[in-house]
């Protein structure tokens, strides 16, 4: 009867392997699992509608037009003056319109007009080029004093000055340059890494949700450790994150592939021109991976700590908030620390196991230390084992209490759990 | 049946530590001493003690929440105890040994959308079984249990009977020298029952050990070698099924043709009157003084008959009325 080829027991990385497979493959073969990849295409458009919408927006709210109420001659000066100056300075100047009811009405108040809120102007400027007056509020004239005066004192001069063209000599980079581009590479991965755990965590949870649901946990608790279940549950999700990536990622190459130049027009944001970090792109890519996978195994531990300890999907939802919102503070103190390499705050960061993932990819972009790597991601490590071992721990203490028919029991009759 | 299981009163009968082997020689499968457990200050389990020896049909038998599964979950290591020592095949830690043990719970689960033969194999994997060769005695299984028309079905495509047979058979797949079954009997049928405990049967015939859970008196009557009673937390018996219904004087049923007369003295001062016949427990002396008595003074012996305590008889004088009441309840309303 015995098979005495098989050993008693399955080591834990065994016992791991078997729910991970088990996971792995019924996750990925589930419909939700094609849903779960349609996923990130929703913000994406909603975001870019909305980014659109919003720019069309703005475009149309924030005027850079600062109307012109001198007489004819000064005012055709003016605009002149400012046609002149504004491809040597793009954005800086305003763009000098004509007021028409000014040209109509010799007691044109300005004043009036713009207390009225008529037109869309951001200043009036009237009075003449000599001595010009704006008449707009206090942070509109403040932004367009010194401008207005340029351009005054270009439509005063007699001749119109010359522009000498200059000639460019490029370097690659620059100290200064450097550290504030590089910046951008370390928000923007903070960002990603961010919005990447957030969205594949969950899955953690609605996994073992489901397992409760159809009662196998008991059968899985009683073969093999409960740390192994856990551990092979975050593995087998991880597993599934980076087919999701691998599939998002594809999807998002080929997609600037096509059409890089639209979406570079379309955004006004080229990737290729994303400063290179301080490790290097290939390393970086690397670390990217492994803070990304720490940070999911981390989060994944906790949501999994608390999906093993509800009883209800609406408990593990109340649950799970807090745990959100812890993440979401981590995130914000990382990104907090960005700017302040070398303080304590960015140390408490590094240190602190769930925003660590966030601060470590932070500074693989600024600075091109590798050994501060390998402690964060064996500290990392650690915390998770550490908080796998605590949630297994409480499942076993908190959750088996009670047999289905000492539930029912109890809520009829208030006897003790079977 | 004979009288292999170690007979012992809970708490206080036995000695400290274990014993190695059992009075008839055979080893422990599972041996428990003075486990305590207690959720949120009370007391679930109070000093369980168990010795069941290998190859035994062991029932552990009690009205709903007297701590049978937390008992069960104690000894499989599911949890442990906050006091007390459990040992399964000399194991402190079952999960040591998890390949030997197969488990069913109370409530039962398998993944609706796995195929019978990947849950199955799934159990096995559990276990330690290679999936291949847990993918081979699942179609085994499902076939000689009339299932194999659903090998390739989906859990969520059988029926509530076939999926809890599905999964019996991913307890066994990996063949265990220890099976637990938690209220196995629960939600089947009559046929199905009948089915389980065959089943039960011959998996102790092929020297597997089997502990089982239940609130039905005769299912562990049917099938059990030895029980534990248990009742609040405790265990106010565990022995042999024999043993437990000996606890109890056989009761004697007396019909006479006479009414009264001097051969009434000759009646012990338990007797009960039920209709035409006088109901009362074996004197102790035995059955002959009793009959020279009542032919003696002439009391007409139209039948006599006695009959051996039944383990609810047993049950009900070891547990109390009260935890009896609850175990009947229980089982009616599991048959409704």
């Amino acid at each position: 009867m015995i098979d005495t080829a098989i050993r008693p027991r399955l080591s834990s990385m065994e016992a791991a392997w078997v729910i991970a497979r088990r996971d792995f493959v019924a996750v990925l073969f589930s419909r939700a699992f094609l849903f779960f990849l349609l996923g990130p295409l929703f913000p994406v458009i909603v975001g870019g509608l909305a980014g659109s919408i919003g720019g069309e927006v703005q475009r149309d709210a924030v005027s850079f037009e600062v109307g012109v109420a001198m007489n004819p001659a000064d005012t055709a000066k003016m605009v002149a003056a400012g046609e002149r100056l504004a491809p040597q300075l793009p954005f800086a100047l305003p763009v000098l319109q004509p007021v028409p009811e000014a040209a109509k009405d010799p007691a044109f108040d300005a004043r009036a007009f713009m207390e009225a809120r008529r037109g869309n102007y951001a200043a009036i400027l009237t009075g003449s080029p000599q001595s010009p007056v704006l008449v707009g509020t206090e942070g509109q004239i403040a932004r367009w004093q010194g401008p207005v005066s340029l351009i005054a004192g270009h439509a005063l001069a007699a001749e119109p000055a010359a522009f000498p063209p200059v000639s460019a000599d490029l370097v690659t980079t620059s100290a200064a340059d450097e550290r504030t581009t590089r910046v951008q590479t370390a928000q923007i991965a903070q960002m990603l890494l961010f919005l990447l755990t957030m969205l594949l965590a969950g899955m953690v949870l609605s996994n073992l949700v489901e397992e409760k649901a159809n009662k196998i946990i008991e059968i899985l608790a009683a073969a093999i450790p409960m740390d192994a279940v856990f551990m092979g549950k975050l593995f087998a999700m991880l597993g599934v994150s980076f087919v999701g990536i691998t599939v998002w990622g594809l999807a998002g190459f080929a997609l600037f592939g096509g059409a890089g130049e639209v979406i570079t027009r379309m955004t006004g944001f080229d990737i290729t021109n994303l400063p290179a970090p301080a490790v290097g792109w290939p390393l970086f890519v690397v670390l990217g991976v492994l803070y990304f996978a720490m940070a999911y195994l981390l989060l994944g531990a906790l949501f999994l700590t608390i999906g093993s300890m509800a009883t209800s999907v609406r408990e593990v939802q109340t649950l799970s908030m807090p745990v959100t919102m812890l993440q979401l503070m981590v995130f914000f103190l990382a990104a907090y620390t960005i700017k302040q390499p070398g303080s304590g705050l960015e140390m408490a960061a590094m240190a602190f196991p769930l925003s660590s993932p966030f601060a470590m990819l932070a500074r693989a972009a600024m600075e091109p230390q590798l050994w501060t790597h390998a402690l964060a991601l064996a500290w990392q490590a650690l915390a998770v084992v550490g908080i796998v071992k605590a949630g297994s721990l409480l499942f076993r203490k908190r959750v088996m209490k009670s047999g289905g028919a000492g539930r029912d029991k109890r809520r009829k009759g208030g006897r003790l759990p079977a | 049946m004979d009288m292999a299981v170690s007979d012992h009163m809970a708490a206080g009968n036995v000695g400290e530590g274990f014993s190695a082997v059992p009075a008839d020689g055979r080893p422990l499968a599972i041996e428990a001493r003075g486990l305590v457990k207690s959720f949120d200050g009370t007391r679930a389990v109070d000093g369980v003690d168990i010795s069941v020896p290998e190859g035994a049909i062991y029932g552990i038998l009690g009205p709903n929440g007297a701590g049978k599964t937390t008992t069960l979950r104690m000894l499989l290591g599911i949890i442990d105890p906050d006091e007390g020592v459990r040992r399964v095949f000399g194991h402190d830690r079952p999960h040591d040994i998890g390949r030997l043990i197969g488990y069913l719970p109370e409530e039962r689960g398998l993944y609706p959308s796995m195929k019978c033969i990947e849950a199955i194999a799934f159990m096995g994997a559990l276990r330690g079984l290679p999936l291949k060769e847990g993918r081979k005695r699942a179609v085994d299984l499902l076939e000689r249990h009339g299932l194999g028309h659903a090998t390739d079905r989906q859990i969520r495509q059988l029926s509530k009977g076939m999926a809890q047979t599905v999964q019996l058979l991913g307890t066994l797949v990996h063949e265990p020298r220890l099976v637990v079954l938690d209220e196995p009997f629960s939600g089947l049928d009559a046929i199905n029952q009948g089915k389980l405990e065959m089943m039960i049967r011959a998996l102790a015939d092929d020297g597997v050990t089997v502990i089982f859970s239940t609130h039905v008196i005769h299912h562990a009557e049917r099938l059990c070698e030895g029980v534990a009673i248990i009742a609040g937390g405790k265990v106010p018996y565990a022995g042999s099924v024999e043993a437990a219904r000996d606890r109890i004087p056989a009761q004697v049923r007396l019909e006479t043709r006479a009414r009264e007369g001097a051969w009434l003295s000759a009646l012990p001062a338990e007797t009960r009157r039920n209709g035409d016949f006088f109901q009362f427990p074996l004197p102790e002396s035995g059955i002959e003084p009793l009959l020279k008595g009542l032919i003696e003074g002439e009391a007409g012996i139209l039948s006599l008959s006695i009959e051996r305590a039944g383990l609810h008889d047993a049950f009900v004088a070891i547990a109390g009325e009260a935890a009896a009441r609850a175990l009947q309840a229980d089982s009616e309303e599991a048959n409704a």
